[in-house]
């Protein structure tokens, strides 16, 4: 399978493809952000490799990290293929200021969730979901409290305390 | 004068038959449901913040808290995704303990939610024999780790102590004891009419469906496929065990009841296969600088005593990289995501909620069903708020 997966990607979709990676047997691929659609897409049609499961959508905020270069955010796709008990992970990497990427609702309805989680901790737009809004956090609070520039022990929104304090970064 | 077609209303946060603080906007046409919108958040911690400002260490028992009826499963997840990451091997002792503890877990949280889902369908007894069976599997946490609910037993490289002399015996008891109200429970439900009447033919999801909206654990199982990370990712030794995948056929609630019926036979089947062939050894690895050394060492070797304090104080440093560990907790697949960053705090933990992403579907289940299958729907997917919010 992994064999056949890495053909795949290089036959396929070699000029999207940006890096590989392979750390304690966790094979993921690094993407272009315009390509991840299509690339999905070939996966559920695709009937040999048999990737349609979609178990997790996550990112990760490199900031004040030698990889912030790269981009300082990094969406993570966890898929699955079922009939061959095989996970990798498709990676994008997107800038600091506006970051977008496209919607998988068309093709998994359960991305609706996990975009809008990731959309609500790490303010990351996902362009044609149907209706990107908060799901975890109070709709009060302001920023994306998953960012690593958003403060730990701040309040927001006031409860009970810290009612005149300035926000402050404690890592 | 305009006509009012629909009705909508609002059911929860606050309702018994929603588990906890799960709040559910429901959009009626007489009795049918047209659409319903879960509402979470209302109990958002942010669990995952927190372990992200902690040492490796110390961010273990942030996890129990999360999906508060499997502790263990919790713990065995996030320490095995750590150990992954740190690239260490445990002692065979351990790895049988861990099963042991993690089927014990299953069972436990099987239980709970058997008694809260037949009381939401007026079954109002079985909490109480449930509950009666789960005491034997809470004295056996008890034993362990000191504590009946959040137990942190599990930890990186191993367990928190020694099991305890009497393990065997306690792990049997609660086998035997909840083996016999296996019995009751099918006495009671399995040919229930009632019961039958409430769960056949509700909450329905096909297979492709299941896989679409990425369920997994018994709400996957119960459309019929047959997936389960034990068997296809074995972790924590569990190639080493004979048992069988529990499925449905029909994907709707009365499979998923049946299921995890199954599910707790074939738990007893693997606990009691533990217990027999279960390893001598140590009950930690022994890895300086990332692994606690025993406390008995600590007392007396010096340089235990140094290892000991500076993971204590500074921890140790994870290499930069992402590594990912999938578990099939009872309530589906629990998965950690975790990335360092060379330093001695986490990058980034993410939790794979299965309760969460259950939920997602519920739209799904309900769409067309009657009002009164709604308590069904939400009981049948199995849902922990505590997860769901983290």
């Amino acid at each position: 399978m992994e064999e056949q997966l890495r053909g795949f990607m290089k036959e396929r979709f070699g000029d999207a493809l940006i890096a590989e990676e392979d750390f304690r047997g966790d094979e993921s691929y690094v993407i272009k952000p315009e390509m991840l659609f299509e690339i999905c897409r070939a996966f559920l049609d695709d009937e040999t490799l048999n990737v349609r499961f979609l178990s997790d959508i996550t990112a990760i905020d490199w900031l004040g990290h030698d990889r912030e270069r790269n981009g300082r955010f990094e969406v993570v796709y966890n898929l699955y293929s079922l009939p061959h008990s095989y996970r990798f992970f498709l990676k994008v990497r997107l800038p600091a200021d506006n970051p977008t990427v496209a919607s998988l609702v068309d093709l998994w309805p359960g991305a609706n969730w996990m975009e809008r989680e990731v959309f609500d901790l790490f303010g990351i737009n996902f362009e044609g979901h149907p209706e990107l809004t908060k799901i975890l956090t109070p709709d009060e609070l302001e920023g994306h409290p998953l960012r690593k520039d958003f403060p730990l022990t701040y309040e927001q929104p006031q409860f009970n305390w810290n009612k005149d304090d300035p926000p402050e970064v404690i890592r | 004068m305009t006509e009012q077609k629909t009705v909508t209303i609002n059911m929860g946060p606050q309702h018994p038959s929603t588990h906890g603080v799960l709040r559910v906007i429901l959009e009626l046409d007489g009795e049918r449901v047209v659409s319903a919108k879960p509402v979470v958040g209302y109990l958002h911690t942010g669990i995952e913040k927190t372990m992200e400002s902690k040492l490796y260490y110390k961010a273990l028992p942030c996890t129990d808290r999360m999906d508060y009826l499997s502790p263990m499963s919790n713990n065995l997840g996030y320490c095995l995704a750590v150990e992954k990451l740190m690239d260490i091997d445990v002692p065979e002792k351990v790895k049988w303990a861990r099963v042991i503890l993690a089927e014990l877990t299953r069972i436990k949280s099987h239980l709970v939610w058997l008694g809260t889902h037949s009381i939401d369908l007026g079954a109002m007894s079985m909490l109480l024999y449930t509950f009666r069976d789960r005491e034997s599997i809470i004295d056996v946490y008890e034993a362990c780790g000191g504590q009946r609910m959040m137990t942190s037993y599990i930890r990186i490289g191993g367990l928190a102590h020694d099991l305890p002399i009497d393990f065997e015996k306690k792990v049997r008891k609660a086998c035997r004891q909840v083996r016999n109200g296996l019995a009751d429970y099918e006495n009671l439900l399995v040919n229930n009419e009632i019961f039958i009447n409430r769960t056949k033919n509700v909450g329905i999801i096909s297979a492709e469906d299941a896989v679409a909206w990425s369920l997994s654990g018994p709400m996957l199982r119960g459309s019929g496929v047959k997936h389960d990370l034990r068997k296809a990712n074995p972790y924590s030794g569990y190639e080493n065990f004979d048992f069988d995948i529990a499925y449905g056929t029909n994907g709707d609630a009365y499979d998923r009841f049946k299921l995890r019926l199954e599910e707790i036979r074939q738990s007893l089947r693997i606990i009691e296969q533990g217990l027999d062939g279960m390893p001598e050894g140590a009950y930690r690895a022994h890895v300086p600088g990332v692994v606690l050394p025993p406390k008995e060492d600590v007392l007396y070797k010096m340089e235990s005593m140094i290892f000991h304090f500076k993971i204590i104080t500074e921890g140790f440093k994870a290499p930069v990289g992402t590594v990912y560990q999938g578990i099939e907790s009872p309530k589906g697949e629990l998965g950690f995501m975790i990335t360092g960053d060379g330093t001695n705090m986490p990058r980034r933990i993410r939790v794979r909620p299965p309760s969460f992403i259950n939920l997602a579907s519920l739209p799904k289940l309900v769409e067309g069903c009657l009002f009164s299958d709604v308590v069904c729907a939400i009981g049948t997917i199995d849902i922990v708020l505590g997860e769901v919010d983290r």
